[in-house]
């Protein structure tokens, strides 16, 4: 099985708008939304849900009134500073426990707390499998590894060949979760120094747990200097060059109908369709699309 | 007086929360603290190019084990929510990267057997351009957790000034560190589907978190409209709205914030440091 991650550094650079139209140019693939906090690839496709399930994090601790002398070794303990006054803020505790161990009235227990919710949908493209995480939750990185392994299980009961995964931006924990042991990542970026800035952070990631990379410059016409510049560092750090996707009013227009590109007759689809074929040859070097 | 912090954020990344932040803090008439706190990708300084003069390193600390007092009883790696430590007979083995500094095993080791090491996590970088005092974070390559480095940011406000945040995309963690203590949240948009979804889940973060917020909509075009229509019915003022523009997007593409591009925005970002410094006025009489 071959996995594709997109992703992007930077948020904003037309990443899901660009999945979504990859989607619509092969057949046998699961897609999975790995951007739990603010996921959007569904809006493109129109899902229809068949399975939701709930996600938990790691339980939090809640402290029982009744039971607690007011001694405070909790809070001298919590190196999160999430207790105050012997009343736990739910948003600060990471769920280590520490304080419930240590508690001498035994006042403190740590309670399940559901952080978000995972789907398996239908689409016209195919099965899509994407989450939503609560908001101020944490464990980001943890619900985008049980969408993954979800996408992987979905796929080979189907027999699917491809998984083709939106990823999150940044480079933390939710990006780490989402490149482990992926087939191919693309990043897609755009001609600012903003781009360019996180694209060199990006590279640096992927090349730092071992995930081999390809890049592809959206809008690329906004600034043709900084394009040029962005394929110099591919050239240098030998990644290879996915190609060019010029600025579009249709993308806009596209996404504020929740329709991807390829559905919208836009002026770039022969630029997307090309990446996606320098993508494809790259992922499966020794088959025809 | 007292500080205003202000938090500039958005639940998708790429709206223009960085241009916004920066602009703000170009357009104040006093001094501005800024602090980038978008630490995996940090790029306000590329337009606000500040001269960078001081650099910190954060660091966690992590378990250290003393083989020679430790008895491979177990405990510690029982203990350890987030399987950063694993014993077998006679070693026991620590993952750093999964290590959360929670502090369990070296508080509860029987044998007193674990000190500490400290792992290095990202910088702080500080420095300055014209009236504004600048402070950045920068998440090291292949770690997972910012939090720590937000947070040290923070400790880094001085009492009395305007104080600009600029927020990472998202709704988890990293943003609460970031908006907690804030006296207001602006959050930038773009009239898209996209746009309204993820607005409205940074919202609920908001609204999580009690804080007074506002919406500027950015690359503003005529043909979405739900965007302002859940600004009314959530009661969200929209402070601004910035058209979309090509002009816009060229200057910040070779790192010119919109400011500078078109001065006359100067005014516009004014009366929205001026709105929000008077309903956090407001909020403080009104609540001692
Ligand atoms: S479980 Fe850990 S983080 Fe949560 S309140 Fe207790 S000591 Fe703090
Ligand atoms: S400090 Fe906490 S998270 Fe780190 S290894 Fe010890 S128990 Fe685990």
């Amino acid at each position: 099985m071959k996995e594709l991650v997109v992703i992007s550094g930077k948020g904003g650079t037309g990443k899901t708008s660009i999945v979504a139209s990859f989607a619509s140019l092969l057949t046998n693939k699961v897609m999975v939304d790995c951007d739990v906090d603010a996921a959007n690839l569904h809006l493109l496709l129109s899902p229809k849900i068949e399975e939701r399930h709930q996600f938990y994090s790691l339980p939090k601790a809640m402290i029982n009134r009744e039971k607690c002398n007011g001694c405070g070794l909790c809070e001298d303990t919590c190196r999160f500073e999430a207790i105050k006054e012997s009343t736990v803020n739910p948003l600060g505790c990471e769920g280590c426990a520490v304080c419930s161990r240590i508690c001498p009235e035994n006042a403190i227990e740590m309670v399940d707390t559901v952080a978000g919710e995972w789907f398996k949908s239908n689409t016209t493209y195919g099965p899509l499998v994407h989450a939503r995480l609560g908001a101020a939750q944490e464990n980001s990185g943890k619900l985008v590894t049980m969408v993954r392994s979800q996408a992987a299980k979905t796929a080979k009961k189907l027999g699917y060949d491809y998984i083709i995964t939106d990823g999150p931006p940044g480079i933390g924990c939710p990006v780490i979760a989402s490149i482990g042991g992926a087939s191919l990542s693309l990043i897609i970026t755009e001609p600012s120094l903003s781009g360019i800035h996180d694209l060199e952070r990006t590279i640096d990631l992927l090349e730092f747990f071992g995930v081999p990379a390809m890049v592809c410059v959206n809008r690329w016409d906004i600034c043709p200097e900084n394009t040029e510049h962005i394929k110099e560092i591919c050239r240098k750090r030998k990644i290879p060059f996915a190609g060019k996707i010029a600025y579009d009013n249709m993308v806009m227009l596209a996404a504020s109908r929740g329709k991807s590109v390829v559905e919208m007759n836009s002026r770039i689809i022969d630029e997307i369709i090309k990446v996606w074929e320098k993508v494809f040859e790259v992922l499966c070097p020794n088959m025809k699309l | 007086m007292e500080n205003t912090i202000i938090t500039i954020a958005s639940g998708k990344g790429g709206t223009g929360k960085t241009t916004v932040a920066s602009c703000l803090a170009m357009s104040a008439r006093q001094t501005v603290q800024f602090l980038d706190c978008d630490v995996e990708e940090p790029n306000a300084h590329i337009f606000l190019k500040p001269r960078l003069t001081r650099e910190e390193a954060v660091s966690l600390d992590i378990p250290h084990v003393d083989h020679n007092k430790c008895s491979f009883c177990g405990r510690c790696a029982e203990i350890c929510m987030f399987n950063a430590l694993a014993v077998l007979a006679d070693e026991v083995l620590t993952f750093p990267e999964l290590c959360h500094s929670c502090g369990g095993c070296w508080t509860l080791c029987p044998e007193k057997a674990i000190t500490t090491n400290r792992r290095e996590i990202g910088l702080i970088k500080s420095g300055s351009a014209e009236n504004i005092h600048f402070t950045q974070g920068e998440l090291q390559v292949g770690t997972a957790t910012s939090p720590p480095i937000i947070k040290a940011m923070k400790k880094t406000i001085q009492k009395n000034s305007l104080v600009i945040i600029d927020a990472p995309p998202g709704t988890s963690c990293p943003v609460v560190e970031t908006m907690e203590g804030s006296d207001f949240v602006l959050l930038v948009t773009e009239p898209t589907a996209m746009g309204l979804n993820d607005l409205a889940i940074a919202l609920q973060v908001v609204r999580v978190l009690d804080i007074p917020c506002g919406v500027i909509i950015n690359r503003g075009t005529d043909v979405y409209s739900k965007v302002e229509t859940f600004c009314r019915e959530n009661n969200l003022p929209v402070l601004m709205k910035i058209a979309v523009d090509r002009a816009i997007a060229e200057a910040y593409a070779m790192g010119i914030p919109a400011v500078e591009a078109k001065p006359e925005l100067r005014e516009d970002f004014r009366k929205v440091l001026n709105h929000i410094k008077g309903v956090t006025a407001g909020e403080r009489t009104c609540c001692h």
